[in-house]
């Protein structure tokens, strides 16, 4: 190639040495194809990460009415995307919080032998508060408030302070 | 050593390399001033792998079933990121596909090309035709607008013209009498798994075939060069031609990009089966010259029904396409001239239908 160059050189008596040139069309068709690649795999990646689910906005749903739970007993009702449960204890109190799990994402059942929530996939339990008691879960399920209104339950997050 | 270098060895160590790219190393391909119609082949392979990947990537978000398939493509072009424009590349690189794919045939056909030993090359690629055809009207279905809704109503209906075996292939193609949610989930069946297998390995077989038999010369400039073979002029394949056709594929892909981004594809309205069909009904140009002819036959043609003579008409030209080469003669200075001939009128009868029906109220 070197040679060939050189002929060229010869020939066209340029002053400039012709692989600047053959350099510079090298670099221009280079940073082009490469532009263009970024022009169509940018689209592509941006394509690839899913728009974000509305999360249905509201911070508080209405997850029962009064007097379906039993004492001593739960539900799961749905928050948003994700499932909560709702629990009557005992003594007549709800109770709310969220039914993922904090070890690996199973959704959780109130146990009415035991008084508490427990999680079938790796035996996991949280007390009525939420807070894990045995298990591999590393947290506590995030609680959420109960209002009763009228008829109905309704569940809302706690606001930060 | 390179990585490159010692990747190389590696592979040829185990594999044989060397010997198994041999063929494409002294592979050339003959040039003249007809050479430029090479590289449609090729463009057409470029335009069909897009479809493959914009196709997977609108596999991620589409939903089959009546009651989803609009509304996941409104979601695609609406909310997700760059989501109109992949859409629109697909739809854009499809009719270019056709397009090229179309040119390609007729450049084969009046350069000779098809002629001994390249027979099965033209049957393979034929088929091929008809297959893009297919993935072409089952993908129209695909966003279940109303325009596609009465197209496959229009077009399944034509298939149960063909006697005897017209009616059962209807509702197999329609998955009932009518055109439903259950049209809408065979079309997604063979628009993304048969047809794409099918197309796949007839692609395999024609590629191979044309390596293997390589390019074939005009049959003037073939008897020219026989004569006399210092006039032979060729480039090699491997860089020289595979370069240059990566210069048109980028060429395609940049005017593949400014068709897409400059005219998005829309989407229109949502099917309903129960409204009536919009004036102005027509189907994807591509299919616009049958149509035509369709419309233009009397309804009745001596005793039989003039879609029926139709239809049949298009199925015995079909099966005459694909045996064109049968007819050739073996001696490239003795071409059959009526072949040409019928090539000529083809081009002119579906470039003037096409125009027509595009034209006609």
């Amino acid at each position: 190639m070197s040679t060939r160059s050189q002929g060229m050189a010869d020939g066209g008596g340029s002053p400039s040495p012709p692989i600047v040139r053959r350099r510079f069309v090298g670099v221009l068709l280079g940073g082009g194809f490469f532009a263009t690649a970024i022009a169509f795999i940018y689209p592509v990646l941006r394509y690839l990460i899913p728009p974000k689910a509305s999360d249905l906005g509201s911070d508080s749903v209405v997850a029962g009415r009064v007097g379906e739970l039993k004492l001593n007993s739960g539900k799961i009702f749905r928050f948003g995307s994700r499932p909560g449960l709702l629990i009557r204890t005992a003594s007549g109190e709800y109770r709310a919080m969220s039914a993922t799990c904090t070890h690996l994402s199973c959704t959780v059942q109130y146990r009415d032998d035991l008084h508490q929530v427990w999680c079938a996939c790796h035996n996991g339990t949280y007390d009525l508060n939420g807070r894990n008691i045995s298990g591999p879960p590393p947290r506590p399920l995030e609680g959420f408030e109960v209002q009763v209104r009228g008829e109905e339950i309704f569940v809302r997050r706690r606001r930060e302070s | 050593m390179s990585p490159l270098h010692s990747a190389r060895k590696w592979l040829d160590e185990r594999l044989g390399w060397d010997d198994l790219i041999a063929p494409l190393r002294k592979k050339t391909v003959p040039t003249h001033r007809l050479s430029y119609w090479y590289f449609l082949g090729g463009i057409t392979l470029f335009l069909f792998v897009i479809q493959v990947l914009t196709g997977i990537l609108l596999l991620l978000y589409y939903r089959p079933g009546a009651n989803e398939a609009f509304e996941s493509v409104q979601y695609v072009m609406t909310q997700v990121q760059f989501g109109w424009l992949i859409r629109s590349i697909h739809s854009w690189s499809a009719n270019l596909m056709i397009f090229t794919a179309f040119a390609h045939m007729f450049s084969v056909l009046f350069l000779k090309a098809y002629r001994k030993p390249r027979e099965l090359t033209w049957v393979s690629g034929v088929i091929l035709l008809f297959l893009v055809m297919g993935f072409g009207f089952s993908g129209y279905l695909l966003p279940w607008n109303t325009l596609a809704f009465f197209a496959t109503k229009v077009g399944t209906e034509i298939t149960a013209q063909v006697p005897v075996m017209g009616k059962p292939l209807m509702i197999f193609l329609r998955g009932g009498e009518e055109v439903t949610g259950a049209t809408l989930t065979r079309f997604f069946g063979f628009h993304v798994a048969v047809l794409p297998g099918l197309a796949t390995l007839l692609i395999l077989v024609h590629v191979l075939l044309v390596q293997r038999l390589g390019m074939s010369v005009p049959p003037r400039l073939e008897v020219e060069w026989r004569a006399n073979p210092s006039a032979k002029r060729e480039m090699k394949f491997f860089p020289n031609f595979v370069l240059r056709e990566l210069m048109a594929w980028y060429v395609a892909l940049g005017v593949l990009g400014a068709l897409a981004a400059i005219f998005p594809w829309n989407l229109g309205l949502k099917a309903d089966p129960f409204a009536p069909a919009p004036a102005g009904i027509k189907p994807e140009w591509y299919f616009l010259f049958m149509f035509q002819t369709l419309k233009l036959i009397p309804p009745r043609v001596w005793f039989i029904d003039g879609e029926v003579v139709g239809v049949l008409a298009f199925g015995l030209v079909g099966l005459l396409w694909v045996l064109l080469p049968f007819f050739e003669s073996d001696d490239p200075s003795r071409t059959k001239r009526w072949i040409t001939g019928f090539a000529v009128f083809a081009l002119m009868y579906v470039a003037g239908m096409s125009v027509y029906g595009h034209l006609a109220k």
